[in-house]
């Protein structure tokens, strides 16, 4: 029962956010200046009066703005996403053809993130006057303090010239259609790069947070108890400490999804990463509104429902959670 | 004569340049084309979709002309050239051009090239084309047998044969685009794109890239030489320019930024040509809204003219790349006079010409307030030359505002709405003056939509004289009329004409024949090969 209030609660919480964003963002997008056919005319080189009357009557932008709010909403409450102005395809395509690539990305780097930086964080906590700790917390620092398209500059920078082991913009090699392995290869090999420069600052905060909790955690109680049973280190450590320090780690994890996202735009926009973010980023040049809006609906329901994740993987790590 | 050291010297100077030419031209006359290999163009234009039919434009038109074939093409010197037609005729009254089709030429799909797809062609862009100037007299096509084609005109139109050009006239299959759907929306645009063209379509990613292979059956034997086309989509220009570098892209079209132009004039890999941009004529001018004070007086218009010295624009902020501009027709048109009025710099002379126009400086030095704005973007021909102008303007006791705009729609929609003193603008002749140069002075083209006569500029003798333009047939007295138009406008200044953009193509040394028509990278690739 209190699982299904739960869920209940928490997906009407999550309905009510995303039309609150939608109708947001709606009405942020129309206030920039200018429209999607002025844009379309620019692409043109020059357009006729006649054929920019048609386009503005074809795409409803001759009705008044509430008007057009809610025929989108209509829409968007059937599932659809309508077209997109400038390519004139559906946006849910469009979509759907770019978020393989930026979960790829944003999924490797978190994970990438979580996994390095607790394990620097648990090395730094074991001796943490110590050298390595020392290190390990400026090289934090550095990561923490610089931000994203600044450490992909510099990345591009030293891999482009003077380090070339790694290609610095898109996601394949230009001219390849290679499928199978040696398109895997090829998408792995394109993404080193940018999933590191999106990974560093979260790496950072990992490791500092991880490395707080586990110093926190290694002063309780129960890890005194833990030794004086005569358990080896590596079980203390990793078993009884470990498993609880990790919980805020996971909760910033959760909490951050949205901001990666965010990152993400940055990092696709610096490596030419043909994700949703640059998707999002050149939609808004180009007022090209059904795009937009369609891309920032699907990444808050993403981000809605990654919370959720993270409420249902506390469960997971603190049994305590559930009776609670 | 000969006998002055100077006239010797030069004499020989000219020999030894001409022996350089030989030795140089020979070598690469030797060099037959190969066939295969990828081609790899990148590009920070990003295509809506690829039929040229019904979207004009740099990005659309880069793979358009690859995938569609037109009736004409264009050499290096504005000469048609037989495409899909074999011969063409422009009658004597110059309201019907007769196209005699290739025989034997098909569509990607197999299916023959009949004067059936022409004439659905011709009536799709008069009906869909942004450029409405181009097919605007055209009244049909008739078919009297499959390989010819009739265009009827109400008037004459000696434009028409430009129009024939690749970038302008794609012929579509009217068994696939003939099905009654909207043109402008056809699902056929962005995938599964049929033409006849030296390429057909393998993948099409909205703002990623365009591939193309080799068409086997492609009308012109033998061609084309390579057998991939990949067209990398990269809204980062600086990117561009490190692939090209590493050797990733192999041909860049439409470089302009004066610092990159250095760079890679510098860069052995790779060699640069200023040519294939005659047929886009690229102008970059400060316009004017003559609907206000004062720059509704010509007085102050004529000073302003006076204070910018185009030559150090060309020179110092454009690195010598870029040619200075006196006229609205690009001097590399066949249409371009010499006989102008020019403007040479002199500020106390535009000072006098301001005070005796009654705009005199306050205590400060000031006349009068004005804002410019500028095309966001392209900063080293647009913004840069704003901040150039403001800084002139203040010798001249005008204080000038730099507006930026956040991006293209937001100046777009200051110019539209005629929300401006001055701007800086961008914008193409596409080769017949009746394309793209009419529509900025034309008094019936004052509308509110970006690059149309913002200026508000009327005067009904131009008017007069670009209308006649439009329909004389013969180019000695087309020419007469364009000369006369364009002595009133640099007279009258609606725009200061600042310079031609120093578009580049920069090509790998590995690429052979990079294309140098007047449509330059707007045309086919079919006699593009790599060594």
């Amino acid at each position: 029962m209190k699982a299904a209030r739960f869920a209940l609660t928490h997906l009407l919480q999550g309905l009510a956010l995303v039309l609150a964003v939608v109708v947001l963002n709606f009405v942020l997008v129309h206030a920039a200046p200018g429209d999607p056919v002025e844009t379309i005319a620019g692409a043109s080189g020059g357009m006729s009066e006649e054929l920019k009357a048609q386009l503005r009557t074809q795409y409803g932008l001759d009705k008044p703005l509430p008007v057009q709010l809610g025929v989108y909403l209509g829409k968007v409450v059937q599932g659809d996403l309508g077209y997109s102005y400038f390519f004139n395809l559906p946006v849910a395509g469009l979509i759907a053809e770019r978020v393989p690539a930026t979960l790829l990305l944003v999924l490797s780097a978190v994970l990438g993130a979580f996994v390095i930086g607790t394990t620097l964080g648990v090395l730094s906590s074991r001796k943490p006057n110590g050298w390595l700790s020392q290190l390990i917390t400026v090289l934090a620092l550095i990561g923490f303090a610089a931000p994203v398209f600044w450490m992909g500059m510099m990345l591009i920078i030293l891999f482009a010239s003077v380090l070339p082991i790694f290609p610095v913009a898109g996601m394949r090699s230009v001219a390849s259609t290679a499928d199978g392995l040696a398109g895997a290869l090829d998408v792995l090999h394109h993404l080193v790069l940018p999933a590191l420069s999106l990974a560093l600052v979260y790496l950072a905060q990992y490791s500092r947070l991880a490395r707080a909790s586990m110093l926190d955690v290694l002063g309780s109680d129960f890890i005194r108890t833990a030794r004086a049973k005569g358990l080896a280190d590596r079980v203390v450590l990793y078993k009884h400490a470990l498993r609880n320090a990790v919980l805020p780690v996971v909760t910033m994890l959760g909490l951050q999804f949205g901001n990666v996202l965010a990152g993400a735009i940055l990092v696709e926009t610096v490596f030419n990463w043909p994700g949703l973010g640059r998707l999002a980023f050149e939609s808004v040049l180009r007022r090209d509104y059904p795009t937009i809006l369609g891309v920032l609906l699907f990444s808050s329901i993403v981000v809605i429902v990654m919370n959720l994740l993270t409420d249902l993987c506390y469960r997971l790590i603190d049994p305590r959670i559930k009776t609670a | 004569m000969l006998n002055s050291p100077t006239s010797r010297r030069r004499a020989l100077a000219s020999l030894i340049v001409s022996a350089c030419a030989l030795t140089l031209a020979l070598p690469a006359a030797a060099q037959e084309p190969k066939r295969g290999g990828t081609l790899v163009v990148g590009t920070t234009q990003t295509p809506r979709h690829l039929n040229g039919a019904v979207q004009s434009g740099i990005a659309t038109a880069m793979p358009g002309t690859q995938l569609f074939a037109s009736p004409l093409r264009f050499d290096d010197q504005w000469n048609a050239q037989p495409y899909l037609a074999e011969t063409w005729k422009l009658a004597d009254d110059g309201k019907s051009l007769t196209l005699n089709l290739r025989k034997g030429a098909v569509f990607h799909d197999g299916k023959p090239i009949t004067s059936e797809d022409v004439a659905f062609s011709i009536m799709a862009i008069k009906a869909n084309h942004p450029f409405s100037t181009m097919m605007g007299p055209v009244e049909k096509v008739e078919t009297p047998d499959a390989h010819t084609a009739i265009i009827r005109m109400s008037a004459p139109h000696p434009a028409i044969v430009l129009a024939m050009s690749p970038a302008l006239c794609p012929i579509l299959p009217k068994h696939i685009y003939g099905d009654g759907q909207d043109l402008k929306n056809h699902p056929r645009n962005s995938a599964n794109v049929v033409g006849s063209g030296p390429f057909k379509l393998v993948e099409f990613s909205p703002g990623q890239r365009v591939v193309m292979e080799r068409f086997d059956k492609f009308f012109l034997p033998g061609k084309p030489y390579l057998d991939k086309v990949v067209m990398s989509i990269t809204p980062d220009a600086a990117s561009l320019m490190l692939g090209l570098e590493r050797g990733d892209v192999h041909m860049l079209p439409f470089v302009s930024v004066p610092t990159d132009l250095r760079r890679l004039k510098d860069n052995p890999q790779v060699t640069l040509t200023p040519r294939g941009y005659e047929g886009i004529g690229p102008m970059n001018w400060l316009a004017f809204n003559l609907e206000r004070k004062p720059l509704s007086d010509i007085k102050v218009r004529k000073a302003i003219a006076m204070a910018i010295d185009t030559k150090f624009v060309t020179k110092a902020l454009m690195a010598g790349f870029a040619t200075p501009a006196a006229g609205p027709i690009v001097a590399s048109s066949p249409f371009a006079t010499n006989d102008l009025v020019r403007y040479p710099v002199d500020l106390k002379k535009a000072a006098q010409m301001l005070d005796a126009a009654g705009y005199k400086a306050d205590s400060g030095g000031e006349r009068f307030k004005l804002t410019i704005d500028y095309l966001p973007g392209v900063d080293d021909q647009q913004k840069l030359v704003a901040e150039y102008t403001r800084a002139q303007l203040k010798k001249i006791g005008i204080a000038v505002e730099v507006r930026a705009s956040a991006d293209f729609p937001a100046w777009a929609k200051r110019m539209a709405t005629h929300e401006f003193d001055m701007s800086m603008d961008f914008v193409f002749n596409w080769g017949d003056p009746v394309i793209g140069v009419h529509r900025t002075y034309l008094s019936t083209n004052i509308k509110p939509i970006v690059w149309t006569n913002t200026q508000s500029y009327s005067n009904p003798k131009v008017d007069e004289l670009l209308n006649t333009a439009g329909s004389l047939l013969d180019v000695e007295k087309r020419k007469v009329h364009y000369a006369e138009f364009q002595k009133i406008v640099t007279d009258e200044l609606p725009i200061v004409f600042v310079n031609v953009v120093p578009y580049h193509t920069v090509a790998g040394k590995k690429v052979g024949n990079v294309p140098v028509s007047i449509w330059g990278p707007m045309s086919p690739y079919d006699e593009v090969y790599l060594k």
